[in-house]
């Protein structure tokens, strides 16, 4: 591989994030160190990134959807439920030329064609603010890529995505293990920084079927309250208070 | 959006699982070239759901090439694998709508970002209300 990782992330230092963070997205955005990190991976080690399709679930501004192009992607697809990321994700493809597909949409609702992409990349929200949204994104993302999805999830949740993986027949692979630095975003944020340990894993799901997914989010689907998706009025409400307790239970099936 | 993302794209509406393929209902269609890529298109070919893009490229206006069913010759014929390009990846639906076959629900494609998002009222819980929130003609297209 002709591109040098070090260029990648230097190359995505020119992406911006979000301008005013979602907190009820769980809106971090993904270094250019990680998205780079996972991207490069991805492609030199795997082969899963240079002349194939890409689906970046959670795109955000577009991190990994860039990466994924730099490093050599055929075509890639990026979803979000946010349309002011998706307008940044869109902005920031311009400025780079670089050609994707943009998609709004929640991960609950979203439906696309069973393995009709080679492979997933997903920097999900870590479930804080929904719980279990991010075990919605992994099964969404199982169930789309016909080989592998990568993801970050939170190293104290490797257990649960073990157990979720052995259920739908997948298996994974544990590609490193990274700090994930979110900077003091928010105005409650009492520390300057918090280092998250996660997870960065290929998940082959080669073996997987549509219908073992399914069976997955069906039961889920039960557990978990579903929220209305046009969440803007909620959004704007909430951007300048500091938390309250969800309005939603937190309550689901199924250990973490 | 490119066709190659239509070809993935389902219906979102509940209780709709036969939602696909959504129709195309363009207004703005743009065309951009770019750099033909044989081996990328070669390993698409056989993985793509060939009619709903055949239709899809029909309803655009770029299916001149493409044949009906793709045969073993057609995957190693370079004509026919630049067609494939250019309809897949050229061909950008700027404005419009995409339709769910089901229930005729248009998702507003809006800047070549379509909005499958649902209104609140399409997000119900009760099986009942699930079917009654898809209403058989066109609703209002998602603002975006």
């Amino acid at each position: 591989m002709a591109i040098k990782l070090k260029h990648v992330e230097a190359a995505l230092e020119s992406v911006e994030v979000f301008s005013s963070p979602k907190y009820e997205l769980e809106q971090y955005p993904t270094s250019p160190h990680l998205a780079a990190r996972m991207i490069f991976t991805a492609a030199t080690s795997f082969e899963d990134i240079v002349d194939r399709h890409v689906l970046d679930l959670g795109c955000g501004t577009g991190m990994l959807s860039i990466a994924s192009c730099f490093l050599g992607a055929g075509a890639v697809t990026g979803i979000d439920i946010d349309p002011d990321a998706i307008a940044q994700a869109h902005e920031n493809l311009d400025n780079l030329e670089l050609d994707a597909d943009l998609v709004l949409s929640d991960i609950e609702h979203l439906k696309v064609a069973p393995k009709s992409v080679d492979t997933v990349v997903s920097n999900p929200p870590f479930g804080t603010r929904h719980a279990g949204i991010d075990s919605v994104f992994f099964l969404q993302g199982a169930r789309a890529a016909r080989n592998a999805v990568y993801l970050l999830y939170k190293s104290s949740t490797r257990a649960h995505f073990e157990r979720l993986s052995a259920q739908i027949g997948a298996s994974v692979q544990l590609v490193a293990e990274m700090r994930f630095d979110i900077p003091k975003m928010y105005a409650f944020h009492r520390q300057k920084s918090v280092d998250i340990e996660v997870d960065m894993v290929r998940v082959d799901v080669s073996s997987v079927t549509p219908a073992a997914v399914d069976a997955v989010l069906a039961d889920r689907a039960a557990a978990l309250p579903s929220a209305p998706v046009d969440l803007a009025a909620e959004l704007a409400e909430g951007a300048a208070a500091p938390p309250a307790a969800p309005a939603r239970s937190n309550a689901r099936a199924g250990g973490r | 959006m490119r066709l190659i993302t239509h070809n993935m794209l389902k219906s979102s509406v509940r209780g709709v699982e036969d939602g696909y393929p959504l129709a195309i209902e363009a207004e703005e269609v743009e065309t951009e070239e770019t750099e033909f890529n044989q081996e990328f298109i070669e390993a698409m070919v056989g993985k793509l759901e060939w009619g709903a893009f055949v239709a899809a490229a029909t309803t655009l206006g770029v299916a001149e090439g493409l044949p009906e069913e793709l045969s073993d010759e057609d995957k190693g014929n370079g004509e026919v694998l630049q067609r494939i390009h250019h309809a897949l990846l050229e061909v950008h639906v700027i404005t419009g709508f995409l339709v769910c076959p089901s229930t005729g629900r248009k998702f507003k494609v809006h800047k070549g970002i379509p909005n499958m998002l649902l209104h609140e009222d399409e997000v119900v819980e009760d099986g009942a209300a699930a079917a009654a929130a898809a209403p058989a003609e066109a609703a209002a297209a998602a603002s975006s």
